[in-house]
């Protein structure tokens, strides 16, 4: 397939791929703490799984495609897409889930499309749309994040590596005992259930704009985010993009409805926004690449994100948005291909 | 016609221009309905029976059906047949009827039957399209019955509805499954026909 190239000259920049992927990962340390902090330690587990089994299967695919696996594991791009998978799944997830979505993310995602530079799809989001449609049960077990004035029921740390390892909890506890609704899915079946945005909001797991935890992750994220911009590892474009793609409408309803409306606070702090903004959308291969485009590109998966929390039947729709936006980056890209300077702006021809 | 050549047309259709795997005709019920390894039997049999039959007749009646309006023509005799077998399949099988619903009435547009009475029969004797039909047909079962048990097998952790596993792994019965499934099979086949040695 013929797709829409950027035009010479090419500026060489002086960092490789592996040195980008490092900074991303550290961008990534805050919010990891964060979740911790607030979800437990379960987080950790799940990347220690999603990292040795994307890496496994990184150097598996290498071998089979008559490569030296050093050539791919150097970049880090493996263990980015672990982090980024790790992050979209509930704290609690048996090991079985963790690990079919990396090995679909590096091995259908990455490596049957030609391997990094070639995904058409950003491959943690097509492993966790996997699990999310494969395991509906397993990846709906949120647990409450901890909140000082409320009760809990949280797992001990050898609790939660049992969980994983199992996929049992303690005998004494069910699934309806520790699993809370997300503030998203709160908040969807609250207003479809006719209930008003400000009776949603009185529930306990709601915070200041978003769901109480998830909206300081989110400032972790955004915080990882404006590093990452002002090291130049990103541009302002795709994360511009995905936030006025999302709160512009979600501003216009909440103005002419604000019963039946989420605000616009609450959809960018809930769910995955900022990570989905800063982290997710501005994967460098999948993203569209003029300037133009990152910014038509982003405004997409900000108007589906909208899309699919509020008509949808998924709380939030971050994964989705992504991979539909995938799709249409060849066409974004052909449309607003830069103008060549001394060709005419009507055609290629000079 | 031949031995050597009949043999040649039916490993024809088997598998060197398989309907499914190479030709990627009929894809719509290939990928709807295996979803149970007796639901892509029952279709590929129904599938079969129409193919080798409306081969037949289109090929007897090559000589008078005009050129200009050859496809409805061929349409006219498929949906005759197909009306036939669903008629047969309501009456001795009603439940495997029930699960392959409008699958079954749907043969009608599967282009791979339009595609062997225009490619094949329009031109060839009745013995040879109905060698031809048969060949196609088989084909087309054959990787209907395949992906069906495979989907079973992985998506359901069972075997012709005997399952000895709690639970599979779901994403292979959903569509998703089904494309990758035949990804897979497609694949499979290229990697065997590639000459050793490349």
């Amino acid at each position: 397939m013929e797709f829409a190239r950027r035009e010479a000259p090419y500026i060489r920049p002086n960092v490789g791929v592996g040195s980008m992927m490092l900074q991303v990962l550290a961008a990534l340390i805050p919010a990891a703490l964060a979740h911790v902090w607030y979800f437990g330690p379960g987080f950790l587990f799940n990347l220690i799984i999603a990292t040795a089994f994307c890496v496994g299967s990184e150097t598996l695919m290498m071998r089979a495609r008559g490569r030296d696996p050093m050539v791919a594991l150097s970049d880090y791009s493996a263990i980015v897409t672990a982090a980024l998978l790790a992050f979209a799944l509930p704290s609690l997830t048996p090991w079985w889930v963790t690990a079919t979505g990396a090995l679909f993310a590096i091995v259908v995602a990455k490596h049957l499309y030609g391997g990094l530079g070639f995904n058409v799809f950003n491959p943690a989001m097509v492993g966790y749309v996997v699990i999310l449609v494969a395991y509906p049960m397993e990846m709906n077990l949120w647990v409450a994040p901890r909140m000082g004035d409320i009760d809990y029921i949280s797992l001990s740390v050898l609790q939660t590596i049992k969980y994983t390892l199992t996929g049992s909890l303690p005998d004494a506890l069910t699934f309806d005992a520790i699993s809370r609704a997300t503030p998203l899915d709160a908040m969807q079946s609250g207003l479809r259930n006719m209930r008003t945005y400000a009776e949603v909001r009185t529930n306990p797991m709601m915070g200041d704009f978003g769901g109480r935890g998830w909206e300081w992750i989110s400032n972790f994220f955004a915080f990882g985010g404006a590093w990452l911009l002002v090291k130049k590892i990103i541009r302002w474009q795709i994360p511009t993009g995905v936030l006025l793609g999302l709160l512009i409408p979600a501003g216009l309803f909440y103005i002419i409805s604000p019963g039946s409306n989420a605000s616009p606070g609450f959809h960018l702090f809930s769910g995955a926004t900022i990570l989905c903004a800063f982290f997710i959308a501005t994967d460098p291969v999948s993203a569209a690449t003029s300037p133009k485009g990152r910014f038509v590109y982003g405004c997409g998966i900000g108007f589906l994100i909208f899309a699919i929390r509020k008509w949808g039947s998924f709380a939030d729709g971050v994964a989705f948005a992504v991979l539909m936006m995938n799709m249409a980056t060849p066409a974004i890209d052909y449309i607003t291909r830069p103008h060549i300077v001394g060709h005419s702006r009507r055609s290629d021809k000079p | 016609m031949t031995t050597g050549g009949l043999i040649e047309r039916l490993r024809t259709g088997l598998w060197k221009d398989n309907p499914g795997l190479v030709q990627l005709l009929g894809l719509c019920p290939l990928l709807a309905v295996t979803t149970t390894t007796i639901n892509g039997v029952g279709l590929g049999i129904a599938t079969l029976l129409v193919l080798t039959c409306s081969n037949a007749l289109v090929s007897a009646t090559r000589r008078w059906i005009r050129q200009e309006i050859r496809i409805p023509i061929y349409v006219l005799i498929i949906a005759s047949l197909v009306t036939c077998v669903e008629l047969i399949f309501k009456a001795w099988f009603p439940t495997l009827d029930r699960s392959l619903g409008i699958f079954i009435p749907l043969i009608v547009t599967n282009c791979a039957i339009v595609a062997r009475a225009e490619i094949f029969a329009s031109r060839n004797t009745i013995g040879a399209s109905i060698v031809d039909g048969l060949g196609m047909g088989a084909g087309f079962a054959a990787l209907l019955i395949v992906l069906g048990v495979f989907r079973e097998l992985v998506g359901q952790a069972s075997i012709l509805g005997y399952s000895f596993a709690e639970s599979g792994f779901l994403l292979a019965i959903l569509p998703p499954g089904a494309f990758f499934a035949l990804a897979l099979a497609v694949a499979l086949k290229n990697r065997i026909d590639r000459k050793p040695g490349r």
